[in-house]
């Protein structure tokens, strides 16, 4: 039974780390099925995370936190926007710069408003997003009747109880919204006039624009969903995931999930698993730090690496091939 | 025909994109309740105003000559090398091994043999991405950062399980021995009268920078190699149809690229730490971007360019010692001068080149 219980608690963290990989993942999804590369969703992640705790622990409301995590997200993402769409500047130059600018940006207005060397103050009760108990649950709750803790309620359930308490209910409202953004996005995509559109123009946008439709609208369009998405992804880091902002606290979350969509293959379910698969080995890396398998240890350093390694097979098309979209990193140039 | 003289796109373009930088980073520090003016007087101070400044100043410079250099030569290519840090940080393992584990008599020929290690070493994690970007089309931007992250957590093993001394918790190499010491520019600059600064980190890995600014353009611009390198950055197509192989240039412009970034180790580990730290290169890797766009791929730009973010970053860890500016106004900075010479750099091109075109109209 302890096996059983440690591997659904390392289930229930793999959930709660690949939220973040999640959104982030499927913000890349539509940015770069438009044809915008976006190797800045760290930088508007670790934007949000910042502008979601500062305003949270100033406002004491954690839905103005998101709101002001998303515009800050947007802004960012409106900056890429501009460089390389409308002045068809580099796409991948107006990413680093941008992973730059929050890197910078995030410390610099930290101290100046908290002084507390670039964090936020920690985040508590209205601050915080809340876990969500679904009816039937083990929780807190039943925890302060019963007056017994909820690790050991836990252990006395049986299997089906236990899955259900620990990995279904019991997670921020953010993490359901970015479960739920898979079907919704595949949906979107493959399913809608706008998806197909977005799509066209990633693939050939010469063609979008000789059917009349503006290219320019649809890559903004897609940026936009593209911030918002990271907006949301920051402002769960730092409000329901921690309590708080600390400085870089994304830690290469925004490749990680560059590196899930490339494994995905740009495609939403791939991408739900990628990210699934990537945050069960940043739960593990997390829990164990070396692994014992009969004599051969495997250093947590190696646990680390996998996402960026797995990728790079990926890409090198041994174990199928990665495309990406045709005029991905393209600026668009209108004929006269 | 050329929309603009030759002058406004080397000079005035970068100029006018680092007058943009410079304003809204003082529209920055202005937001967060500081005196723009005092903090640029306290920079340049902190930064020039002493030999111990200079010495910190030109430690920093060197750093990002070499990445500058590697990032310029992959631009080269038409290639956007995002590794460079990846690549200082396996340079930087060279030197340790070199450094620890071979007796030598003299400095001079440790630096001549830490010189090759940090380039093998350098070379040799671009090698990967290269040969995938040559052979398998997978793009270089993204496997280089992977390699980045592969390069940390390799370095971070070796660091704590195989390198470190035993007895000590701290996740670096030995100090290395007394003999492999570079002359700092204080020791350098003694004999003929000048008194530098003896704590500065300056050494003699300056010169070494200044000469591959001098290699590099050389290569670029007076061999054959660099005009098939520049030929294949132009245009791929016309590159092929002159016979150059498109792999060949890939896989070269990437070795070149990654061993002057390996290369910087002899300045961070060999020059100034005299062992092997965990994130011993401090971001230098990519800073060589933005050093790489401001100085226009070329070696002299890279090299007056290099010097300008030395400034910057010798004057803002002055800034942070003195005010309550956090050192992070530098990345700031750096992302304002990435962004205006780089992604933005057709908002400042479009109304010159229209200036430019009216008053020639205008002239005849």
């Amino acid at each position: 039974m302890d096996v059983f219980v440690t591997i659904i608690q390392i289930l229930d963290s793999t959930i709660r780390l690949a939220t973040p990989l999640l959104l982030a993942c499927l913000a890349g999804l539509y940015s770069e099925r438009a044809g915008i590369f976006d190797i800045g969703l760290e930088g508007k992640m670790l934007m949000s995370a910042f502008f979601s705790a500062a305003v949270a622990a100033l406002s004491g409301s954690v839905w103005l936190g998101l709101l002001a995590g998303i515009a800050s997200s947007l802004a960012l993402s409106g900056l890429h926007g501009l460089a390389s769409i409308t002045f068809r500047g580099n796409q991948l130059i107006s990413g680093v710069a941008i992973n730059f600018l929050a890197a910078g940006m995030t410390v610099l207005v930290a101290q100046d408003w908290f002084q507390q060397g670039g964090r936020t103050p920690s985040l508590v009760g209205g601050g915080r997003f809340e876990s969500v108990e679904f009816p039937m649950a083990i929780g807190p709750k039943d925890a302060e009747l019963t007056g017994r803790s909820v690790s050991d309620l836990m252990s006395d359930a049986n299997v089906l109880h236990l899955v259900y308490s620990e990995l279904i209910s019991g997670h921020s409202i953010l993490v359901y919204i970015a479960f739920l953004m898979v079907p919704a996005t595949w949906w979107i995509l493959f399913r809608t006039r706008f998806g197909l559109r977005l799509r066209a123009v990633g693939e050939n946008p010469a063609a979008v624009d000789t059917a009349g439709v503006s290219v320019v609208g649809l890559r903004y369009a897609a940026v936009a969903i593209c911030g918002v998405l990271c907006g949301i992804a920051g402002a769960y880091l730092a409000t329901a995931l921690q309590a708080g902002f600390v400085k870089d606290m994304t830690a290469g979350r925004g490749f990680i999930a560059l590196a899930a969509l490339i494994f995905a293959k740009w495609r939403p379910w791939h991408a739900m698993w990628a990210c699934l698969l990537f945050g069960l080995l940043q739960a593990i890396a997390l829990r164990f730090q070396n692994i014992d398998l009969g004599g051969v240890v495997i250093p947590v350093q190696a646990m680390d690496a996998l996402p960026y390694i797995l990728t790079v097979v990926i890409l090198a098309g041994f174990v199928g091939k990665a495309i990406p979209p045709r005029a991905g990193g393209e600026p668009y140039v209108k004929e006269r | 025909m050329d929309k603009m003289p030759k002058w406004a796109d080397v000079v005035l373009i970068p100029v006018i994109s680092l007058i943009l930088a410079a304003v809204l980073s003082a529209l920055v520090i202005l937001a967060i309740g500081e005196n723009p003016v005092e903090a640029v007087k306290l920079m340049v101070t902190g930064a020039l105003g002493s030999t111990y400044g200079w010495g910190y100043t030109l430690y920093y410079a060197t750093n990002f000559m070499f990445t500058g250099l590697a990032v310029a030569v992959a631009f080269h290519a038409r290639m956007f090398n995002i590794g460079g840090e990846g690549q200082a940080m396996l340079g930087g393992l060279g030197v340790a091994i070199v450094c620890l584990y071979v007796d030598w008599p003299h400095w001079t020929i440790a630096l001549l043999a830490a010189c090759a290690a940090s380039m093998l070493f350098g070379a040799a994690w671009a090698a990967i991405p290269a040969y995938l970007q040559a052979k398998r089309g997978s793009h270089i931007v993204i496997t280089t950062i992977m390699f980045n992250f592969i390069a940390a957590a390799f370095l971070n093993y070796m660091l704590v399980n195989v390198m470190r001394p035993e007895g000590s918790m701290d996740p670096a190499t030995a100090r290395f021995s007394e003999t492999v010491h570079l002359p700092t520019l204080h020791e350098l600059l003694a004999p003929i009268g000048i008194n530098f600064s003896k704590a500065a980190p300056a050494n003699v890995s300056l010169l070494v920078a200044i000469a591959a600014c001098f290699v590099i353009w050389a290569l670029i611009w007076r061999t054959r190699l660099g005009y098939e390198i520049r030929a294949y950055g132009h245009s791929e197509t016309g590159a092929v149809y002159a016979g150059i192989s498109p792999v060949r240039i890939t896989i070269v412009a990437m070795l070149i690229s990654g061993a002057l970034a390996g290369l910087m180790a002899i300045n961070n580990v060999m020059g100034e730490a005299e062992r092997l730290v965990l994130n011993s290169t401090e971001g230098a890797g990519f800073i060589g971007i933005a050093v790489a766009l401001m100085g226009r791929s070329h070696p002299f730009g890279v090299f007056l360019a290099a010097i300008l973010f030395g400034f910057l970053y010798q004057g803002g860890a002055e800034l942070a010692l003195w005010t309550s500016i956090p050192r992070e106004l530098i990345v700031v900075i750096q992302a304002l001068v990435i962004l205006f010479t780089g992604a933005l750099d057709n908002m400042v091109r479009m109304p010159l080149e229209k200036l430019f075109l009216s008053m020639r109209r205008g002239a005849q």
